[in-house]
C-alpha cells in the first residue's frame, strides 16, 4: 500500500512539513528529511524549486531563488534522494510547479519518483481536467498519488469533483492567500473548516497555508486529519540553520 | 484548420488554464461570462462609444508613400500610435474595465513592463473612478520613471515587484499573487494575449477592432478588404493578435510576426521566443517559452521594453508551430535604424516595438503591387531617452 494511505489510517493528527530542496545549502536535503522523521514528523513535502512560484509568498519565493542559485536541479534532487529509502520510511511527496516536470518529461519524472520511493506529487498549477485526460494513467502506473487543493472559494460542486478525483488526501488551503502571508485563523477560517468537515468527504483533509505554531496547528486539525507547515519552517531554517530541527518540531505538538 | 480559440481554451496544443486552484473561481467566473457580456448590445455600444470619443478611434490607415517608394511595395501604416495614451494597449483596458464593472468588481490590478499597459490601465481606472494597483518590476521602475509618474498622476498605486529578476515576468507573478489574495472584489487586467484562458481570447477580441477597421478602411482605399500581408511586432502579442484577428482564417492574407532578436538570436541576449523557446507553462498558459533545460524561466533581453517577455501568447505559438505565421527576428540595431528611417521619410516617431516591424522591410522583399499593412502599435515619445542614447542626439 502507498505509504501516504497507510499513514492516513493512523489514529493521530498528522504533522506535515514542507521545505525547499537545496535550501539553505545545496546538500542539506537528505539530512533535513532524516531529522524531520526522527523528530516525529509524519509526512514530508520536498519542494522542487521553480523560478516563478506564483502561489507562494515571499518566504518560499526567496528559498526557491536561493536553492536555484545554489545549483538545485531536478536531476540533482533525484540524485540526492537516490538512497533515501534506506534510512527514511515516512511518506515523501514532491511539491513543485508543473513546468519543470513537463521539461523533464512527465513519464520519466514519475518513473524516477517510483524508483526512489516517492509516494505522491503536489503540482498546484496542473489543472484537474488536464491531469485526468493526459496524466492520471501515468501517475497510476508508477504508484503516485496526486494531491489536489481546495480553497475557501472553491464551490461545493468543485470540491465534490476533486474529492472524487482524489485518492489520498485533499490539500485544504486555509484562506485566500499565497503561502506564508497570513498569521492565525479568524472566524472566517473556522467557518470554512466547519463547512468542509460537515461535507462528509471520502478523502481526509490536510490543512495548509497559515499554520506556523502549536495554536494554529491545533485549530487546523480540530476537524482535519493533519496540517502542513511550510513558510514557518523555512523561516526557522533561515534563522537557526538546518541543525536544530528538533526545537521547531517539538514546539508544534 | 481554424486559428481561433477552441471551446477548451486552446489554440492547437497551446493555451489552456494551468493555474493553481486558488485562481480557479476567478478565471472560471470570467470564462463563463465574458462572451455573453461582450455580445450584449449595451456593452458593445459603450465599448465603441468610448473607443470613438475617448480613445480617438478609428485610427487612420495611412498610405506611407515615401516608405513605399523606398521599398518598392505598397505600405499602409495602421496608426495605433495615435490612440489616447499612445499605443494600442488602451483598446484592451477600455474593454476590460467595462468587463470588470459588469462582473461587479471594485478593484483593479495590472502588471506592466515598460509602463504602457500600466498607464493605459491607470487611465481607464481614473475614467471610471475605480481603485488601481499596478505591479512593476523594481528594475523597470528605475528605468521607466516618466511612466511611473504618469500612473501616479492618474491615481494608481505603483507597487514594485521585488522577486526574481524584478522585471515584467515578476510583475506578472506579483499581480497573480495579489489576485490569489483578493479573489472576490478584484479584476486582473492582463495587458497582453497571455495568461490563462479566457484571457488570450478576451484580449484578442478587444484588440480585434484593429483588423476590423483595417478591412473597412482598405475597402475604401483599395476596393478590397484583404491586404496581402499584415505585419506586427510580437512580445506577448496583443497588437499582433488585434491586427491579425479578422484575417486568421483567410489564408490569402500573409501573417508576419516580428520578434525582438536583441543583440542577436544566439547572443544570449534576445527575446526571440519562437526561435529560442520550447513548449512550457508560463503565467497559466501552455505556450512557447524561453527556459533552461530544467524548466526554469529565463530572462529575455531587448532594447524594447515591450518585447522582452520570455513567452508569447498561445495564439502566436500556434501560428508559428502550424506555419500559418511567418516569424522574423529583428535586432536592436536593425529596429533603431528602421525607427529613424520612418521619422525621416514619413515624419512619424515610432515606438521601438513598432520599429521592429518596420525593420523587416530591409530584408523581406515584397512584390511592387503587394499591399502590406504594418501595425504601428505605438508612438516613440516614451522611447526618447533610448533614441537619444542610441543615436547620441
Amino acid at each position: 500500500m502507498n505509504r501516504i494511505k497507510s499513514k492516513l489510517q493512523e489514529n493521530k493528527k498528522l504533522l506535515s512539513i514542507y521545505f525547499t530542496a537545496g535550501y539553505p545549502n545545496i546538500d542539506d536535503t537528505v539530512q533535513i528529511i532524516q531529522d524531520l522523521e526522527q523528530n516525529g514528523v509524519d509526512i514530508i513535502e520536498i519542494g522542487l524549486p521553480f523560478s516563478d512560484p506564483l502561489a507562494d509568498g515571499p518566504t518560499i519565493q526567496a528559498s526557491s531563488t536561493q536553492a536555484l542559485d545554489n545549483g538545485m536541479t531536478t536531476d540533482l534532487l533525484f540524485e540526492q534522494l537516490q538512497d533515501i529509502r534506506k534510512t527514511v520510511s515516512i511518506p515523501l511527496i514532491i511539491m513543485g510547479y508543473f513546468n519543470p516536470v513537463l521539461q523533464y518529461g512527465v513519464e520519466g519524472f514519475c518513473k524516477r519518483c517510483q524508483e526512489i520511493g516517492i509516494d505522491g506529487l503536489i503540482l498546484p498549477d496542473l489543472p484537474l481536467d488536464v491531469y485526468q485526460e493526459e496524466y492520471e494513467a501515468i501517475f497510476n502506473k508508477y504508484g503516485l498519488i496526486n494531491v489536489y487543493l481546495i480553497t475557501p472559494q472553491t464551490s461545493e460542486e468543485r470540491i465534490r469533483q476533486i474529492d472524487d478525483a482524489s485518492d489520498g488526501f485533499i490539500y485544504m488551503v486555509s484562506s485566500a492567500s499565497t503561502t506564508g502571508t497570513k498569521d492565525g485563523f479568524g472566524d472566517e477560517q473556522q467557518a470554512y473548516f466547519d463547512r468542509i468537515a460537515s461535507m462528509g468527504l471520502q478523502n481526509p483533509q490536510i490543512v495548509g497555508f497559515g499554520i506556523s505554531n502549536q495554536e494554529t496547528f491545533k485549530q487546523a486539525t480540530q476537524h482535519a486529519k493533519g496540517a502542513i507547515i511550510g513558510s514557518a519552517f523555512i523561516k526557522h531554517l533561515d534563522k537557526n540553520g538546518p541543525q536544530k530541527i528538533d526545537g521547531f518540531v517539538s514546539g508544534i505538538r | 484548420m481554424s486559428y481561433y480559440v477552441d471551446e477548451k481554451g486552446y489554440y492547437g496544443e497551446f493555451g489552456g488554464a494551468y493555474i493553481p486552484e486558488m485562481l480557479y473561481p476567478n478565471t472560471e467566473e470570467l470564462r463563463q461570462n465574458y462572451l455573453e457580456i461582450m455580445a450584449a448590445p449595451s456593452f458593445k455600444e459603450e465599448f465603441h462609444q468610448l473607443l470613438k470619443d475617448y480613445v480617438g478611434r478609428p485610427t487612420p490607415l495611412y498610405f506611407a508613400e515615401r516608405l513605399s517608394n523606398k521599398y518598392n511595395t505598397k505600405i499602409y501604416l495602421k496608426r495605433e500610435d495615435l490612440n489616447h495614451t499612445g499605443a494600442h494597449k488602451v483598446n484592451n483596458t477600455i474593454g476590460q474595465i467595462l468587463m470588470a464593472k459588469k462582473l461587479g468588481k471594485n478593484r483593479i490590478i495590472a502588471e506592466t513592463g515598460a509602463g504602457q499597459h500600466g498607464v493605459a490601465t491607470a487611465t481607464v481606472c481614473a475614467l471610471m473612478g475605480i481603485e488601481c494597483v499596478v505591479y512593476m518590476g523594481e528594475v523597470d521602475i528605475a528605468r521607466q520613471a516618466p511612466n511611473v509618474a504618469r500612473m501616479k498622476m492618474l491615481g494608481a498605486e505603483v507597487r514594485p515587484a521585488l522577486s526574481g529578476s524584478r522585471t515584467l515576468k515578476d510583475a506578472t507573478n506579483e499581480a497573480i499573487r495579489d489576485w490569489i489574495n483578493n479573489p472576490v472584489d478584484t479584476h486582473y487586467i492582463i495587458g497582453s494575449v497571455v495568461g490563462p484562458h479566457p484571457y488570450p481570447d478576451m484580449v484578442a477580441r478587444f484588440q480585434s477592432v484593429i483588423s476590423e477597421e483595417i478591412k473597412a478602411q482598405l475597402l475604401e482605399k483599395e476596393g478590397r478588404k484583404n491586404p496581402d500581408y499584415v505585419v506586427a511586432c510580437v512580445g506577448g502579442g496583443s497588437n499582433a493578435a488585434g491586427a491579425y484577428y479578422h484575417f486568421l482564417d483567410t489564408p490569402e492574407v500573409g501573417i508576419i510576426a516580428v520578434e525582438a532578436a536583441g543583440k542577436g538570436i544566439h547572443s544570449g541576449e534576445s527575446a526571440a521566443t519562437s526561435a529560442l523557446g520550447k513548449v512550457g507553462i508560463i503565467h497559466g498558459s501552455k505556450t512557447l517559452l524561453m527556459q533552461t533545460p530544467d524548466g526554469q524561466i529565463t530572462e529575455p533581453y531587448s532594447i524594447s521594453a515591450g518585447l522582452d517577455y520570455p513567452g508569447v501568447g498561445p495564439l502566436h505559438a500556434h501560428l508559428f508551430k502550424s506555419g500559418r505565421g511567418e516569424f522574423i527576428s529583428i535586432t536592436d540595431d536593425e529596429a533603431m535604424t528602421a525607427g529613424l528611417t520612418l521619422c525621416q521619410l514619413e515624419g512619424i516617431i515610432p515606438a521601438i516595438e513598432s520599429s521592429h516591424g518596420l525593420a523587416i522591410l530591409e530584408q523581406r522583399k515584397f512584390k511592387s503591387d503587394d499591399i502590406v499593412v504594418m501595425n504601428l502599435s505605438g508612438r516613440g515619445d516614451k522611447d526618447l531617452q533610448n533614441y537619444i542614447d542610441y543615436f547620441k542626439l
